[in-house]
């Protein structure tokens, strides 16, 4: 193998770990941004949640490449746009986080909940200091998740011309270059890990009190 | 002062879980409502901030009608104590205790003092400021949920179960600084239970609800024993009610008889039971002359005595136990300082109570 491709293309390599890391990440914090208020309506009543967890759950079944394919039609893009890639993408975080958010809100103790109105919390202030804190843990769980998802899912991009590190993949197959066709699959498994590793550190330096004494109900949120 | 006028509250599906409820809770003292569970008491308590909200009647706080105000600033007016405490997982103990002032707009800094300042009453360590909620055991975590609801100094108070997730124990400690910070505080409170011990421990005037929402007797405790309206409050009150009942009854005026006293190291009597007393008057057991062999009292002759009987601020009841367990059959009577005044008999007690029936003291 020809490893000397690479410090010959290291600008390249570069720029394409840079647009892969903004191509699989901006989609993740426009699906948190969007699951939110819909894991919120979802448990407000049974209905919208019978409703809006399977819905956004099927989502994720849609073929990613169909999705790359038929979106610029949808959305009247060129082809080659990276927002029907960031789109794609952020309908599969919406897809895998809605869930999350749904549950982890549900999770908060109910008794939890009835202290903050009583304290003299109103609806929206109590969703944002309270019960959304409190939802943090499994919300970044499903983060983490998506995240990783969309790291290994940016590279289906390239088959259409999409930047990424999957661009590494079809060029290095078309031209021959085995060391091409490496470096792209240790990068984005790499990018995968670094993304997860900080995102578990970022969940964790936010809700320093799941970290203390008397273990596995604080965890789970629970105040009993 | 709390007061409900003709409150009745249904809910969706038909249950009535009030039934036209009309009581006065007077300001500065401890009003208690117990029952079995669905009677209403701790709809009837979340009606007054309004967490529930009345089908029918009106309900005041200081005069004013709680209709009138926003929900959110009424409940910051109004001090509230959850069940199992319901502190803030995420936030310390300082944080959790300045909850209602950060609302009420206090800045930071000023929020936090105060906090520090009610951690300090209700008897919470300050190196506890720190701490989650999780680090602490119930019963402190129950001292934190006091706490917080007194951060801004309301002068309602609300408290809906508050000790009925900790152990017996703690429960009684849990009361005990309640009743301390009550004295201290003079809030009105309005405390919910489904423990009738609880209620007349704590109650100046205690609401028993049946079944349905219906108030079936309002009155203070030492009445719901001697009196209680109906079968129902009778059974609800629960065996000993006659004898518990003379825990409200003064002991004042009760006669206190002579008691034969020896120290260590003299001669005991030859016949009759004799109290032993060390050199201050404080009582260590009781001695039987007729068993004792001739000579000095040592401390192996001693027989344990049963409770003894505060003259300063015992009851009939605290009287009756020490002459019953007793075993001469005379209690000892002690002063403040726990010195032996004298002796009371069950005979004594038994003749103050009819005199306190003549008098209507109780039924």
């Amino acid at each position: 193998m020809n490893w000397g491709w690479i410090p010959r293309n290291i600008d390249l390599v570069a720029s394409l770990t840079w647009e892969h890391m903004v191509l699989a990440l901006v989609p993740v914090l426009l699906g948190l941004a969007i699951s939110i208020p819909l894991g919120w309506l979802a448990g407000r009543t049974r209905i919208a949640r019978a409703v809006l967890v399977p819905v956004t759950g099927l989502l994720y079944t849609v073929p990613s490449l169909a999705l790359i394919v038929v979106l610029p039609i949808v959305l009247g893009t060129r082809i080659l746009d990276p927002l029907n890639l960031i789109v794609a993408l952020t309908i599969y975080t919406v897809a895998l986080l809605v869930r999350s958010v749904a549950d982890a809100l549900a999770a908060v103790p109910a008794v939890t909940i009835a202290a903050a109105t009583a304290m003299g919390y109103r609806p929206f202030r109590r969703f944002v200091s309270v019960e959304l804190p409190l939802a943090v843990p499994v919300v970044v769980a499903g983060l983490r998740v998506a995240a990783v998802s969309n790291t290994s899912m940016v590279t289906v991009g390239a088959l259409v011309g999409l930047g990424g590190l999957g661009r590494l993949f079809t060029d290095g197959f078309q031209r021959d270059i085995p060391a091409e066709i490496v470096t792209g699959i240790v990068l984005v498994l790499a990018l995968a890990l670094l993304v997860d590793g900080l995102l578990l550190a970022i969940g964790r330096w936010i809700t320093p009190w799941t970290r203390v004494g008397a273990g596995a109900r604080v965890r789970a949120g629970a105040a009993a | 002062m709390i007061e409900f006028r003709g409150v009745t509250k249904q809910f969706p599906d038909g249950t009535t879980a009030v039934d036209d409820l009309d009581l006065v809770a007077d300001a500065g003292r401890i009003t208690v409502f117990v029952g079995p569970s669905g009677c209403g008491k701790t709809t009837s308590l979340r009606m007054v901030n309004r967490m529930i909200e009345p089908t029918w009647g009106t309900i005041l706080v200081n005069g004013a009608d709680i209709m009138d105000h926003d929900p959110a600033e009424l409940r910051r007016g109004i001090g509230y104590v959850i069940q199992q405490a319901g502190l803030f997982p995420h936030r310390t103990i300082l944080d959790n205790v300045a909850t209602v002032p950060l609302l009420l707009g206090w800045n930071k800094k000023q929020a936090r003092e105060r906090a520090a300042e009610l951690m300090e009453l209700v008897g919470l360590a300050p190196e506890m400021a720190g701490r989650y909620p999780a680090q602490l055991s119930g019963g402190q975590q129950q001292r934190v949920g006091v706490a917080r609801a007194l951060a801004a100094d309301p002068p309602v108070l609300l408290m809906d179960e508050p000790f009925s997730a900790v152990d017996p124990v703690v429960r009684e400690s849990l009361q005990d600084e309640l009743l301390r910070l009550q004295s201290e505080l003079g809030k009105t409170i309005v405390f919910v239970t489904h423990d009738i011990d609880e209620a007349i421990k704590l109650g100046d005037k205690v609401a028993v609800f049946r079944t349905g929402g219906v108030l079936a007797q309002y009155d203070e405790p030492g009445v719901l024993l001697s009196r209680p309206a109906d079968d129902f409050v009778d059974n609800f009150v629960g065996r000993d009610r006659g004898y518990r009942g003379l825990g409200f009854l003064s002991s004042d005026g009760l006669p206190i008889g002579e008691l034969a006293t020896v120290s260590v190291g003299d001669a005991g009597p030859s016949e009759g039971w004799a109290l032993v007393v060390d050199g201050e008057r404080r009582p260590l057991g009781w001695l039987d002359g007729g068993t004792q062999a001739n000579g000095a009292v040592t401390a192996g002759d001693l027989v344990p005595g049963g409770s003894l009987y505060d003259t300063d601020s015992g009851s009939l009841r605290s009287a009756l136990d020490a002459a019953l367990s007793s075993p001469s059959g005379q209690g000892v009577a002690i002063d403040g300082e726990g010195r032996v005044v004298g002796s009371v008999s069950a005979d004594e007690v038994l003749r103050a109570l009819a005199d306190a029936r003549r008098t209507g003291a109780a039924a």
